[in-house]
C-alpha cells in the first residue's frame, strides 16, 4: 500500500481530486431541478395574453381585468384627470420614469408616456398593484384623485404615478395594443 | 454542570442489559431527572418546559388536520369550514391548532425577555442563545405559511405582502419572489408549497430544540442571580424540584389556553379570513397576525429614502434587521454581570423596551397614516437604540450593585429579609440530594 503511495503519488492524488469534483458538479446538478420547479410551470406562463373588450367604458369609467393572476386597471380618463396629470412638473415625481413596457425603460413619468400614447392619452392601462409590497390600490381615492393604497397608505395620481406614501414606483404599465378601436390586447 | 460522571444504576436485569446495549435511559435519568438545577430558578424558567409542549401539541392537532384539508385554492377554504361542520371534533381540533400558535408565541416572548432580562445569552451560552434565535425564526416562517393555508383573505394579503418584501432586493428580488410564489402572484403552485412547508418545519425545529436542549445541559441553565453554579448547594436535583414547578407552569398556562380555545376562539384571529381569498380585492387593513405586529410597525416606520435605499427596502431591511440583531446580543452586550437584578440601569430601560415593543405592536394594528407613523418611527428607534447604543454602552458606565458570593447565599439572604415569622429550615436547608 505505501509502496505504491511513494511510487505513484499522482494516481491517488487524480482519484482524490476527481472524486471530489464529480461530488461538486454532480451535487450543482442535482441541486437545480429541485430550485426550478419552484419556477412558474407552463400552465401559469401560458396565461400571458388577454384581450379585454373596453367599448362599454365612457370617460370616467374603469374596468378591472384579470392578467396573470394579477388585477389590471384599465381608465378611460376625463379631460379634468388628463389636465391633473398633464399640470405635474417631472421634478415634483418621487419616481421620474414611466415604468411603460412598451417604452424604452429610461422614458420619463410625463402624462403621455404613462397611456396608451397620441391620440389616445385618455386611455391608461396598468397593473393595479402597488408597488410597495403588492396590494391592489382603491381607485379615485388618495389625495391626488388617482389612486390610494390601503395596505400602507400610498397614494397615486390620475396617471397612476405614486404620489406620497413608501411605494418606490410608478404603477407598472404592462406590454399591451390596442388591436381596434374597442379592444386591448395585454401581454 | 454536567461534566459529572452519571450516577445512573440500573436495578433490574433488563435494565442492565439495556444500559450495556443502548443507554437511552441513562440519558433520561441524566438529562431529566439526576440533572441538577440552580436552586433559585422562578416561574419565568417554566417556559422552555411549556414550550416542549406547544411543539408537540401543534404537531399532533396539525397532522390530523392536515388529513381533512385540501391545499388546493378551489378546496382549501371550504375544506376549512368542512372541518369546522362536519369532521368529528375537528372544530376543537382546528381551534386548538390555531390559539396553540398564538400561545406558542406568547411562551417564546416569555422566554426570550426572560432572557434579555436575566442575562442568558452571555458566555458560555451564546450558541445556546442563537439556536434560540434560529427557532424562532423557524416558528415565524411556520406560523406564516399556516395562516396562509385557510385561504381567507387575510391568508392571501398576508401572503402577497409578505412575499412582495423580497421584491425589494435589487436585481434579484422579482426572480425571487416568483420562485417562492410559482407564479407572477399568490396562486395554487403557492398553496401547495406552503403546505408542504408548513409540514415540514415543526420537524426542523424539533430537531434544533434537540441542539437547543443539548447545548443547555452542556453549560447548565442560567438562574435569576445570573452567578454560575459553584457549589451542590447551589442545586437541586431535576426531578422533583424542577420536574413539578415545571408541571404547575404548563397546566396553569394550558388553563388559560383552553379558556381562549373554548371561550374566545376567534379573539385573536382576524374576521376576514372567514372571507375567501379573492385576488381582485384587498381589505380595508391587512394586519399579519397579531405576533408579528411590532415587526409589521418597524417594516411601515421607514417611510424615507435612506441615501441610494429606497423607503421599500430600507423598511425590509429595518424589518429583517431587528430579528437579525437579536443574533448579536451576546456580543452587543459588554456588561460582564448577567442579570438584571445587580443592574439598575439596564432594569429600567430593559422595561422601557419591553414596554416599547408591545407599543409597536399595538401601532402594528393601526393604519400606517398620521401621527402613528411618527410615533412608529420613534419606537424603531427605540428598538435599535436599545441593542446598539444602550447595551453596549450600559455595560462600560453603569455601576452594579454588589453580587451575592454564591447562589447559596443569596437564596439565604432573600429567606432572612423576608420574615423572621418564618421557619427557615424547609426552604434554607441546602438541597444535597441527587
Amino acid at each position: 500500500m505505501s509502496a505504491t503511495d511513494i511510487e505513484d503519488p499522482n494516481r491517488r492524488d487524480f482519484l482524490y481530486i476527481a472524486t471530489g469534483m464529480a461530488g461538486v458538479v454532480g451535487a450543482g446538478a442535482v441541486a437545480w431541478p429541485f430550485i426550478d420547479q419552484m419556477r412558474p410551470d407552463a400552465s401559469t406562463l401560458a396565461l400571458s395574453t388577454v384581450e379585454v373588450d373596453v367599448s362599454s367604458l365612457t370617460p370616467g369609467m374603469s374596468l378591472t381585468a384579470k392578467w396573470r393572476g394579477k388585477p389590471v386597471f384599465i381608465r378611460n380618463r376625463t379631460p379634468e384627470e388628463i389636465e391633473a396629470a398633464k399640470a405635474v412638473k417631472l421634478d415634483e415625481l418621487k419616481d421620474p420614469l414611466a415604468r411603460n413596457a412598451n417604452l424604452a425603460s429610461d422614458a420619463p413619468a410625463n402624462d403621455l408616456d404613462r397611456t396608451a400614447g397620441e391620440g389616445k392619452e385618455n386611455w391608461l392601462v396598468m397593473v393595479g398593484v402597488c408597488t410597495h409590497l403588492g396590494c391592489i390600490p382603491l381607485g379615485q381615492q388618495g389625495d391626488f384623485g388617482g389612486w390610494f393604497c390601503p395596505c400602507h397608505g400610498s397614494h397615486y395620481d390620475t396617471a397612476g404615478r405614486v404620489r406620497k406614501g413608501p411605494a418606490p414606483e410608478n404603477m407598472a404599465v404592462p406590454v399591451f395594443e390596442f388591436i381596434s378601436d374597442t379592444k386591448v390586447r395585454i401581454g | 454542570m454536567s461534566e459529572g460522571h452519571s450516577t445512573y444504576s440500573p436495578k433490574t436485569g433488563l435494565g442492565r442489559w439495556f444500559d450495556a446495549r443502548l443507554p437511552l435511559p441513562r440519558l433520561v435519568y441524566d438529562s431529566f431527572i439526576a440533572y441538577p438545577v440552580p436552586r433559585n430558578l422562578n416561574y419565568a424558567w417554566t417556559f422552555g418546559g411549556i414550550l416542549s409542549i406547544m411543539l408537540v401539541a401543534q404537531i399532533l392537532t396539525g397532522i390530523v388536520l392536515a388529513m381533512h384539508y385540501a391545499a388546493d385554492t378551489h378546496l382549501a377554504f371550504g375544506s376549512v369550514e368542512k372541518i369546522m361542520r362536519d369532521v368529528n371534533s375537528g372544530w376543537l381540533l382546528r381551534y386548538l391548532h390555531s390559539n396553540g400558535a398564538s400561545f406558542f408565541f406568547i411562551a417564546v416572548y416569555v422566554h426570550i425577555f426572560r432572557g434579555l432580562y436575566y442575562g442568558s445569552y452571555k458566555a458560555p451560552r451564546e450558541l445556546l442563545w442563537i439556536l434560540g434565535c434560529i427557532i424562532y425564526l423557524l416558528m415565524m416562517a411556520t406560523g406564516f405559511m399556516g395562516y396562509v393555508l385557510p385561504w381567507g383573505q387575510m391568508s392571501f394579503w398576508g401572503a402577497t405582502v409578505i412575499t412582495g418584501f423580497f421584491t425589494a432586493i435589487p436585481l434579484v428580488g422579482t426572480w425571487i419572489q416568483e420562485l417562492l410564489l410559482g407564479g407572477f402572484a399568490v396562486d395554487n403552485p403557492t398553496l401547495n408549497r406552503f403546505f408542504a412547508l408548513h409540514y415540514l418545519l415543526p420537524f426542523m425545529i424539533a430537531g434544533v430544540v434537540v441542539l437547543h436542549v443539548w447545548a443547555l445541559h452542556v453549560t447548565g441553565q442560567n438562574n435569576p442571580t445570573g452567578i454560575e453554579v459553584k457549589s451542590k448547594t447551589d442545586t437541586v436535583a431535576f426531578t422533583p424540584y424542577a420536574t413539578i414547578k415545571d408541571a404547575l407552569g404548563m397546566i396553569v398556562f394550558l388553563l388559560v389556553f383552553a379558556y381562549f380555545v373554548f371561550y374566545m376562539p376567534n379573539y385573536l384571529g382576524h374576521p376576514d379570513n372567514y372571507t375567501v381569498a379573492n385576488p381582485l380585492k384587498t381589505p380595508a387593513h391587512i394586519v399579519p397576525e397579531w405576533y408579528f405586529l411590532p415587526f409589521y410597525a418597524i417594516l411601515r416606520a421607514i417611510t424615507f429614502n435612506i441615501g441610494p435605499i429606497n423607503s421599500k427596502l430600507g423598511g425590509v431591511l429595518a424589518m429583517f434587521g431587528a430579528i437579525a440583531v437579536l443574533f448579536v446580543v451576546p456580543w452587543l452586550d459588554t456588561s460582564k454581570v448577567r442579570s438584571a437584578v445587580y443592574r439598575p440601569w439596564y432594569k429600567l430601560f430593559f422595561w422601557i423596551f419591553a414596554a416599547n415593543a408591545i407599543f409597536l405592536g399595538w401601532l402594528g394594528s393601526r393604519p400606517a397614516e398620521g401621527s402613528y407613523v411618527v410615533m412608529a418611527q420613534i419606537a424603531t428607534l427605540y428598538y435599535f437604540a436599545f441593542f446598539l447604543v444602550i447595551m453596549p454602552l450600559l455595560g462600560l458606565i453603569e455601576t452594579p450593585r454588589r453580587l451575592p458570593n454564591s447562589i447559596t447565599e443569596a437564596v439565604l439572604e432573600k429567606n432572612k429579609g423576608a420574615g423572621s415569622g418564618h421557619p427557615a429550615g424547609a426552604t434554607a436547608s441546602p438541597e444535597t440530594r441527587g
